[in-house]
């Protein structure tokens, strides 16, 4: 392939990485990659260099369905003005001691 | 800093399509307030391109950077220098690999940044085209060049758009092995045999003043760090920058017992308080030789053809393997159906 021509495009795929047991798969980021297969194999590669992770999983960037940024105001402030949601809305007297 | 303030900005009046005056102080009301801008969100046209470039431009970096260290690994003097060596190279090709991904989210395809490196439509910074002459270059490079790119790179974890900062939380957490190692390299020589530390003197003279000017032109010249800089997509100025390693490097220098190549540095004691007593100021450098910078950048530095065309080389080279990897799947894709 010589310069200039256009390399075809590889699918994108994100990468999560459980780094303890007992722990959640966190997003790490993204690559490229043919397969599944490979993709898992560069996902080890980038992303586990120094012992970052017991566990990968892989989703193709396409499946997820994510919330749309302008939508954030109606999505998210209702909850904003729920304050008794939160254990610290509740006066409890000090000789009642902790709960 | 790998990417030097070399992106020229789009005019600052430029506007694109769909963008009022109400929207642009909507998102520099977001900057002011330290948001951080996430790729779907709206954002005007000349901050995507003005980032896209600068990422692209830093990605790029990281892989031709590759290639001046690459050049010692299969002679690197034992064992345990080697696997460092190794170790570092493919952390570099990872921090390339972050940064495109980070890029793409602006818009741009892998694959057309690619091509613009392979093309030298894209730049990369300056640093890379000076050749690795000896051993000691590689511990030049981790003490220098990657103590410049970190002075550079630390106020970038807070970039206003949050995949560059994320990106280079990353990139930082894993650069501070490669100074380290790379004085340490300097430390050996300097307390090895006399051509030992001749040998670091005589990379040091060679990598002082190009790593100088990897902060980028200087303050008074650089007539569009404004918008960038209202932007919070840089921090501090090129000289500001440049000041700190500097500051940073003459005790570093002092330690190792070797003399850094700048007849006119000089200390220059401030008011500033300072914490231990000792007199506070700064180290202030000689002149920078701003007619290199310039022909490296125009493409005329020792290496720039070699690394272009070692760049070309490898993407011709591993063709097949794209392609087999490409039709590898779509063949399993296939049979899935038909299953």
């Amino acid at each position: 392939m010589t310069p200039g021509q256009k390399t075809p495009n590889t699918p994108l795929w994100e990468v999560f990485i459980r780094s303890r047991n007992g722990l959640a798969h966190k997003h790490v980021g993204s690559l490229h990659a043919a397969d599944a297969t490979l993709a898992l194999q560069a996902a080890r590669d980038l992303y586990t260099r120094r012992g970052e992770g017991l566990s990968i999983w892989i989703v193709p960037s396409g499946a997820i369905i994510a919330s749309d940024p302008a939508d954030k105001g109606m999505m998210f402030e209702p909850t904003v003005s729920k304050v008794y949601r939160h254990p610290t809305f509740y006066d409890v007297p000090d000789e009642v001691g902790h709960m | 800093m790998y990417t030097q303030g070399l992106h020229t900005p789009d005019s600052p009046g430029a506007t694109g399509a769909g963008e009022t005056p109400e929207l642009d102080a909507r998102f520099q009301e977001r900057i002011d307030r330290e948001d951080r801008i996430e790729p779907n969100d709206w954002m005007p046209a000349a901050y995507r391109k003005t980032l896209t470039r600068q990422i692209a431009q830093h990605a790029h970096s990281e892989i031709i950077g590759m290639l001046p260290e690459g050049n010692w690994i299969t002679r690197a003097p034992s064992l345990r220098r080697k696997a460092i060596l190794l170790a570092k190279v493919q952390d570099e090709a990872g921090h390339g690999l972050y940064l495109y991904a980070a890029a793409e989210t602006l818009g741009k395809s892998r694959e057309e940044m690619f091509d613009e490196l392979l093309t030298s439509k894209a730049k990369y910074s300056s640093i890379f085209n000076y050749p690795t002459l000896t051993w000691a270059d590689i511990g030049a490079i981790g003490w220098l060049v990657d103590g410049a790119a970190i002075m550079n790179q630390i106020p970038l974890c807070r970039c206003s758009y949050g995949p560059y900062a994320r990106a280079m939380i990353r990139i930082c957490k894993e650069e501070s092995f490669h100074q380290r190692q790379g004085f340490e390299i300097m430390l050996t020589l300097c307390r090895g045999t006399p051509e030992q530390k001749a040998m670091a003197q005589d990379a040091l003279d060679r990598w002082y003043w190009p790593c100088l000017m990897m902060f980028g032109p200087p303050d008074s010249d650089s007539t569009h760090s404004d918008q960038s800089t209202k932007w919070k997509i840089k921090r501090f100025s090129n000289d500001e920058l440049r000041q700190k390693f500097v500051d940073a490097l003459v005790p570093q220098a002092q330690y190792l017992g070797l003399t850094l190549p700048d007849p006119d540095l000089r200390f220059e004691e401030t008011s500033e308080p300072s914490p231990g007593g000792a007199p506070a100021g700064h180290w202030r450098h000689g002149p920078i030789d701003w007619e290199e910078f310039r022909r490296i950048l125009a493409g005329n530095g020792p290496c720039n053809r070699e690394r272009i065309a070692s760049r070309q080389r490898a993407h011709r080279e591993g063709a097949w393997v794209r392609e087999a990897a490409a039709a590898y799947a779509a063949k399993q894709a296939e049979r899935k159906l038909a299953a």
